[in-house]
């Protein structure tokens, strides 16, 4: 059965505070790097997934993102998986 | 006689302090429950199921994000169901609110800080467990020690809680002022802690069971349980 790895990313709601971000955001004027307007934080997740074709595997990325890796309440999810 | 349930996860760590105040405070039957027990149908509406604080399975993921699939939540869900009541503390309410069991869900502090100290709450509405015998105009001193406390929902969801009056505390100063000074961790509305509409599964944030002895130097918890404990009296017979 061929492998899957599976690249999530998962982000705070736009209209959410995200005092991660707006921390670093405020402290790169400190590091001389100017020009940065906005900073959101989120989480990225890999998964090496064995399933019987992309189709199979996209389905459990999915299914692992709606019931444990994101919280739908605060958070929005997006991936891509590609053969290994 | 009241029984309680509480339940530990690994990570648990205000397990202990949940047992000893409703058994040696309060006198109730006590029982401690492992996370991967399968049932809780030795208990009845009228009983309580405690959810205490702690950091389950590390924190990882998000706070209760793992904690929510351990066996024993289908019990509790099922318990919940049947009208009995549960309580989560600190990370037994985000453990509820991961499960689905509460509205909403528990951020990182605005401030990005692990705060651990005494707080004020004042209660939004009596019609709420344990807020059934306080005082609407009284602001209780109640200690906090957490990193993810910024209650979050919707608006929707916000005017369900109010509507329905399922907002149990708000986080206030001294003299019982809701406002942004007092709004210790950016939660929507000072939120400190909400119940389910049928007002039979409760969350929150500050630790009543850190104060609920004199001996402590804070007493002012104890009067959340007395409270728990005559919501049951007056309505075990609606709950069964």
């Amino acid at each position: 059965m061929p492998t899957y790895l599976a690249k999530i990313n998962i982000m705070p709601h736009k209209e959410l505070l995200d005092p991660q971000g707006k921390t670093v955001a405020k402290n790169m004027g400190n590091l001389h790097i100017e020009g940065v307007q906005d900073v959101r934080i989120g989480k990225h997740i890999e998964m090496n997934i064995q399933a019987e074709d992309m189709n199979v595997a996209e389905s459990i990325v999915d299914q692992s993102c709606k019931k444990l890796l994101a919280n739908l309440i605060t958070e929005t999810f997006s991936f891509t998986v590609e053969q290994v | 006689m009241i029984k309680c349930g509480v339940i530990t996860f690994p990570g648990s760590n205000c397990d202990e302090d949940m047992i000893y105040v409703m058994k040696e405070v309060f006198q109730c039957q006590v029982e401690k429950i492992w996370h991967k027990d399968q049932t809780l149908e030795r208990y009845n509406p009228g009983d309580i199921i405690f959810i205490p604080g702690g950091f389950s399975y590390g924190d990882y993921l998000r706070c209760g994000a793992i904690a929510r699939f351990s066996n024993i939540m289908d019990p509790v869900k099922k318990f919940a169901d049947r009208g009995g009541i549960v309580i989560g503390i600190c990370n037994g309410f985000q453990i509820l609110c991961e499960a689905g069991l509460l509205p909403g869900q528990l951020l990182v502090n605005d401030s990005q800080k692990f705060i651990c100290r005494n707080i004020y709450l004042k209660p939004y509405s009596t019609e709420t467990p344990l807020t059934f015998d306080l005082n609407t105009e009284k602001a209780y001193m109640i200690p906090i020690a957490h990193a993810d406390g910024r209650y979050y929902c919707d608006d929707s969801t916000l005017k369900d809680l109010i509507d329905n009056k399922q907002i149990m505390f708000q986080y206030c100063n001294s003299e019982g002022i809701v406002n942004s000074e007092s709004n210790v961790n950016g939660s929507v509305l000072n939120i400190a802690g909400i119940c389910n509409k049928t007002k039979n599964v409760c969350g929150m944030m500050p630790h009543p069971e850190r104060a609920s002895e004199s001996e402590l130097g804070n007493s002012d918890g104890k009067y959340l349980f007395i409270s728990l404990l005559s919501w049951i009296k007056e309505h075990h017979f609606v709950l069964a």
